[in-house]
């Protein structure tokens, strides 16, 4: 669909980008000396740092991502939600207090601190790295991806603008300036999507008018000259894809209405559970006129659409590799969180386990608060009669459009700004990889307290500019693998080493150095090896995958504790035995 | 640093080995049972989610939204025990 730029969204960005980054040149004199530019001095009340840590983690895939799954396929998007929810009990329970006791500016640091090993320091920078630009594609292409819509500019612009204005927000202030980001990015977050969620309750259940219900199938084709047609014209303005997603009928219970009015949170689930949707599928064809693209309506019955197997098809099949690739998946969701080391680097910037631990809890409930949001903004969406059926992403901004322009404004700010505050906080935990880990403690390279902020500082700009130039390199890829691959690889890199070191004396160097490489290395190539992989980056059938399913957590995070006791058993002295009495 | 020492410098208690790490592995077991009996009924017996005993509500949403919930209640019992734990001296034999 075609979209006209918003001078308001505009505005409302524009003051944004500005405000941040105002704010970071503020706090520039806070991040002078190396304990305030890593770990902005170990000063960050814990409420902040809670609700920082919801502006960390809510990315543009939390927010769009599952908003849109939820929109075209129902209740299967709700289980990420649940699925990234659940990574925090780890980070809570097990992770938290430790890691800030241990750790000084980055993971390295925690996972060093019994052996001094410069082994592990060059293992996790290089794990740190790997997992930080895996996670930064997407947001960049993200970026770039809703510019287009949103402002009318250019995706290289957009991801030039995010790229230019998160590199500004670190450079300046390191984690202070970061911090902040994230806090407003979070607050601003949480707080407009209840804003919404409440007025998708007010409007309740509406049966579909307008172009949206119109069912007659759709066309688009992109001719191999580029130009794009819809049922067989070029599209402009006045013919273009209508809208898609509305609500065919009511439950019984609201005979002879087209609306239920307003409903309570509880009861607008049971009432759309009784009725009857319409949403829309893509078949995609090639021949010598260009790649076809049908959508076609699928009417469906409320209650199978909030019940699993909607997106991930393998649930209703019952196929043994699907339901693995499945558990998989929620294996690497669970254990990826609390082995993210944009994540983990926050537990250094409040005081002491104690505050860590309550900024883990103000985490939980800002972040579960948005995830049980997202439900009603994905339903809400479903049944907007505005979703545009090429673009799962668009979700959330266009149900904020069916209410009003300067929603959808707010709504797309937002948006956008949730990749500013995700993007500062991965270019932090690089910087510190680049810096702390490898130049001064692997390369051996003795530096100042000033120098340290320096070379952090360059780092910082370096990888503003990798991500950006990954930005528009990876413009066609689709994202969502990329978020998927970070997380797997996490969970399989760091998570054995971190837990066992924290709960089993046993441990030693050796053994994680073995576990994050092997953790790392073997998710990477299962990743590359698999049939998803096959399929929609290199194109070929998916039958000729040599992997028996696409996600790799139920096998390289088991592999990962398995290589580090192993290694572990193989290098430990021998115990020690103590005379008593 | 003597070899032996070292030895015993490695072969160490791990450093979560606390009152509060003790309180927070039960709850989190807590959780892994919660989650992993969700994604039982998810992979094996996904015709039982579709049922709707509360309120009209169906099991899948209901109990997905109990583990959001679940999480933030532990959460919130976690802090009261570590606090208790904390503030009380050590915890009795």
């Amino acid at each position: 669909m075609l979209y006209e730029s918003s001078p308001v969204a505009i505005a409302i960005f524009a003051a944004f980008v500005l405000s941040v980054v105002g704010l970071s040149f503020y706090l520039g004199r806070k991040g002078q000396s190396a304990k305030g530019y890593y770990a902005a001095h170990g000063e960050i009340h814990w409420f902040v740092n809670g609700i920082a840590f919801a502006g960390d983690y809510l990315s543009a895939a939390s927010f769009l991502g599952i908003c849109g799954m939820i929109a075209f396929n129902g209740y299967d998007g709700f289980l990420y939600s649940i699925g990234f929810l659940a990574g925090w009990i780890v980070a809570l329970f097990v992770i938290a207090e430790p890691i800030k006791a241990l750790g000084k500016f980055t993971f390295a640091d925690a996972l060093d601190s019994r052996f001094n090993s410069r082994g592990i320091k060059l293992a996790v920078a290089i794990s740190t790295l790997v997992v930080s630009i895996f996670y930064l594609i997407p947001q960049m292409v993200g970026a770039g991806d809703l510019i287009v819509p949103l402002l009318g500019l250019p995706h290289t612009v957009g991801v030039i603008l995010v790229g230019v204005a998160v590199t500004m927000i670190v450079v300046t202030a390191g984690m202070v300036s970061t911090t902040w980001v994230q806090f407003i990015k979070g607050s601003l977050l949480v707080f407009f999507c209840g804003i919404l969620a409440a007025m998708i309750l007010n409007r309740g259940l509406v049966v579909g008018v307008g172009p949206a219900a119109n069912l007659t199938p759709q066309v688009r084709t992109v001719t191999p000259d580029g130009t794009v047609l819809i049922d067989g014209q070029p599209q402009s303005k006045d013919h273009d894809l209508r809208p898609v997603g509305t609500l065919k009928a009511l439950p019984d219970r609201y005979a002879g209405k087209t609306a239920t009015g307003p409903l309570r949170p509880l009861e607008y689930l049971a009432a759309l559970e009784d009725s009857t949707i319409v949403t829309w599928s893509s078949k995609n064809h090639s021949d010598a006129a260009g790649t076809h693209t049908t959508y076609s309506p699928v009417e469906r019955k409320g209650s199978d659409l909030l019940k699993p197997g909607g997106y991930f098809k393998g649930l209703s099949t019952g196929k043994l590799a699907d339901r693995l690739d499945f558990a998989s998946l929620m294996l690497a969701l669970f254990c990826g969180t609390a082995s993210l080391p944009h994540i983990l680097i926050r537990y250094y910037t409040v005081k002491d386990a104690a505050a860590a631990r309550k900024s883990t809890v103000v985490g939980i409930a800002a972040i579960g608060a948005f995830y049980v949001l997202t439900l009603y903004l994905g339903l809400g969406a479903m049944t907007s009669g505005a979703l545009d059926p090429t673009s799962t992403n668009m979700a959330a901004p266009l149900l904020a459009k069916s209410f009003s322009t300067t929603l959808f404004a707010i709504i797309s700010a937002i948006a956008f700004t949730t990749v500013l505050g995700t993007v500062s906080g991965l270019i932090m935990a690089g910087s510190g990889a680049v810096a702390h880990d490898l130049v001064e403690n692997v390369f051996g390279i003795p530096m100042t307290d000033h120098e340290k902020v320096r070379c952090g500082k360059i780092a910082a700009v370096g990888l503003g500019i990798i991500a950006m130039v990954l930005g528009v390199l990876f413009r066609s890829f689709n994202v969502s693998f990329l978020v998927g691959w970070a997380f797997n690889i996490a969970a399989s890199a760091n998570l054995p080493a971190l837990v066992m070191l924290l709960f089993w004396p046993r441990t030693t160097k050796q053994g994680i150095v073995a576990a994050v490489t092997i953790g790392m290395l073997s998710s990477l190539a299962w990743i590359l090896m698999s049939a998803d992989t096959f399929e929609k980056v290199y194109g070929w059938s998916r039958e000729a995958s040599i992997v028996p399913f696409s996600q790799p957590g139920l096998v390289t995070i088991p592999l990962g504790f398995l290589v580090l006791v192993v290694v572990s058993l193989l290098t430990s002295p021998a115990p020690v035995v103590r005379r008593h009495g | 640093m003597s070899a032996h020492e070292s030895r015993s410098e490695s072969l160490k208690l791990a450093p979560a080995a606390t009152a509060s790490s003790r309180i927070g592995l039960g709850l989190f077991w807590i959780y892994v049972l919660l989650y992993a009996g969700f994604m039982a009924l998810v992979l094996f017996r996904p015709d039982l989610l579709s049922r709707r005993p509360f309120g009209g509500v169906n099991l899948a949403i209901a109990y997905g939204m109990g583990l959001i919930a679940g999480a933030f209640l532990l959460a919130i019992i976690y802090m009261a025990a570590c606090r208790a734990v904390e503030g009380g001296g050590p915890p009795r034999s």
